[in-house]
């Protein structure tokens, strides 16, 4: 009981909550863009792919300070709120939704390439309506790349740090989640602590990889 | 009947399609021509798949394309049945769903043909509850071009159904679209390299060579023409008949046919007496005769005809046209050209070493 108790149920509820939405955000913004990616013959398309990559070679202070200053009062997306949303949950979700972002675009983008337009094209043939063929044929098979994307996105936004740090800080309930608080234990030798929710951790980003190869490796894509 | 009307010109980074087609609509039209040569790349424009930034394309009394006033229906707009080269079916359904996506997709006063007469058309009953992966290509295929009518499509769009097959699968597909065409009355416009595909199914031909229309017209027209001596020639040249079966001598392994009060012979075929058949007559297998002959001879199969015209094909050898009440092809030397005297207009007897059917043709 005691190390339940160590694990910190408002750091773990504000941690799932802040990757549920980072990937409902990422799915409705990342669709169009990874079907954009994978379909489009503009020579734009490496500048924005390059973009999209980005958080995964950037140090996360560096991303972190940008945001941080776009968030704040007198930076522009302060300004269109019209407060400072830096130190807020929502400023959190849109910090995670640009770190997160190619955790969930490439996976995305990767599935539409294989589906191609062959499909989309059947569909059309048979009175499917762009969306209506995209609901029933694309995203169908595109299943894998989808599963890929909502779980990736949903661990690597559990396990940022240094964005979450600089953007929200570490206040109880609001912005403080699982990594920020590992981070609190070790600063005053609470070791015990910062075992449980760093084994916590460590065992669920284990699983939830496993599980993204074994439905890469093998899930059937059957409707009906 | 309805027409279909179609303008095309657009340019491509390796060809150019330049069309200007108004013809027919009714029947089975092939798109004929070597690969390069725009076929499919027309096939996908009278779809709305590739939008020519100058076109105009009518069907019947629908427009479904005219880029003068920014109009371009898109393809789930059109009551078109497409079928591409390969199945395309959808993966996480099975063959019912798959049959049933475009069929719940229109109107139910639009629904004309019913799920039943295509499975029995198609002989796909049996696969009705499995899974795309557990179908051979020919079942495939065949999934495909019902999925395809059960849209009761106004125009049916087939780009090389069969090319992706093997000869066996090939030849037990082509009767399924003929006997559809027949019995559910839908304009067929087919795009196809394969010479015996067209002889077999073919009403009507277009003939395109680097995205160009260069011959068009009903199948032995253009068959006979000097466009498909010109652009095709190193196809066998010859002429397709439409026979009827007057009767079998079995005794002697033959069937005896009729076209237009003349009589021909072919081995003894599995059709009965009545029953039409095509069969193909090739250039190289037509003798010509001037005058009755009094010294008995062996060939079996001796037409009366008049010749149309003559026409070079090179140093040593002329096409000669005939008229047997549909135009039938001799190629003979010049020398005997010469050496007979023939003229137009002059009668001859078109002796016939052999008549092939269709089926039995290789490319």
């Amino acid at each position: 009981m005691g190390a339940l108790a160590d694990l910190d149920l408002s750091a773990l509820s504000v941690s799932v909550r802040l990757a549920a939405m980072t990937v409902i955000v990422l799915l409705m913004v990342g669709t169009p863009l990874a079907w954009w990616l994978a379909h489009t013959r503009s020579r734009f398309r490496p500048v924005v792919e390059a973009a999209v990559a980005l958080p995964i070679v950037l140090p996360p202070t560096v991303m972190g300070f940008y945001i941080l200053v776009a968030l704040g009062p007198y930076g522009p997306l302060g300004r269109i709120a019209d407060l400072s949303l830096a130190f807020t949950f929502t400023g959190l979700v849109i910090a995670s939704v640009f770190y997160s972002m190619p955790f969930v675009i490439q996976p995305l983008q990767n599935a539409f390439e294989a589906v191609g337009k062959a499909p989309l094209e059947a569909a059309w043939s048979l009175r499917a309506s762009k969306w209506d063929a995209f609901l029933t044929v694309i995203s169908p098979i595109a299943l894998r790349g989808y599963i890929s994307a909502i779980v990736l996105g949903f661990a690597h936004t559990l396990g940022e740090f240094g964005v979450v740090l600089m953007v929200g800080g570490s206040i109880p309930g609001q912005t403080r989640v699982l990594s920020t608080t590992i981070f609190e234990h070790v600063e005053v030798m609470e070791y015990s602590q910062a075992h449980t929710i760093s084994a916590f951790m460590l065992i669920f980003s284990f699983l939830v990889l496993l599980a993204v190869y074994i439905a890469n490796r093998r899930f059937p894509i059957h409707v009906s | 009947m309805s027409r279909l009307v179609a303008q095309f010109h657009v340019r491509y980074p390796t060809f150019q399609l330049s069309i200007d087609l108004d013809a027919p609509a009714s029947d089975i039209t092939v798109l004929f021509g070597p690969s390069g040569s725009g076929k499919t790349t027309l096939l996908r424009c009278l779809a709305g798949l590739e939008r020519a930034s100058d076109g105009f394309m009518q069907f019947g009394n629908d427009v479904w394309q005219d880029e003068k006033r920014g109009l371009c229906l898109p393809l789930y707009k059109r009551p078109i049945g497409y079928v591409f080269q390969e199945p395309r079916l959808f993966p996480h359904y099975n063959v019912r769903s798959n049959l049933l996506y475009g069929y719940k997709r229109i109107p139910v006063e639009e629904r004309r043909i019913a799920i039943e007469q295509v499975v029995d058309i198609l002989g796909i009953g049996h696969l009705l509850e499995r899974r795309i992966h557990k179908l051979s290509g020919g079942e495939q295929q065949r999934v495909a071009i019902g999925r395809a009518l059960l849209t009761s499509p106004k125009l049916l769009l087939l780009d090389e159904p069969l090319a992706s097959l093997d000869i066996q699968r090939k030849q037990e597909l082509v009767p399924f679209i003929k006997q559809l065409h027949k019995a559910l009355h839908i304009p067929v416009v087919y795009v196809s390299h394969a010479i015996n595909e067209i002889l077999q199914l073919a009403d009507r031909v277009v003939l395109l060579k680097e995205g160009k229309v260069v011959g068009i017209g009903a199948l032995n027209e253009v068959l006979t023409s000097p466009q498909f001596r010109r652009n095709l020639g190193s196809l066998r040249v010859g002429a397709v008949l439409d026979t009827r079966v007057a009767n079998h001598e079995s005794e002697y392994g033959l069937t005896r046919l009729e076209f237009k009060g003349q009589f021909l012979f072919i081995s003894l075929q599995p059709v009965s007496v009545g029953e039409s058949l095509r069969v193909h007559i090739l250039a190289s297998d037509v003798t010509l005769v001037v005058g009755q002959i009094d010294c008995p001879t062996s060939v079996l199969n001796i037409l009366e005809a008049t010749i149309l015209e003559i026409r070079e094909t090179d140093q040593s050898s002329v096409d000669v046209l005939l008229d047997i009440g549909a135009p039938l092809v001799a190629s003979i030397t010049q020398k005997s050209l010469v050496n007979l005297g023939l003229k137009p207009g002059q009668r001859v007897f078109a002796h016939i070493k052999a008549v092939a059917l269709n089926e039995e043709l290789v490319e």
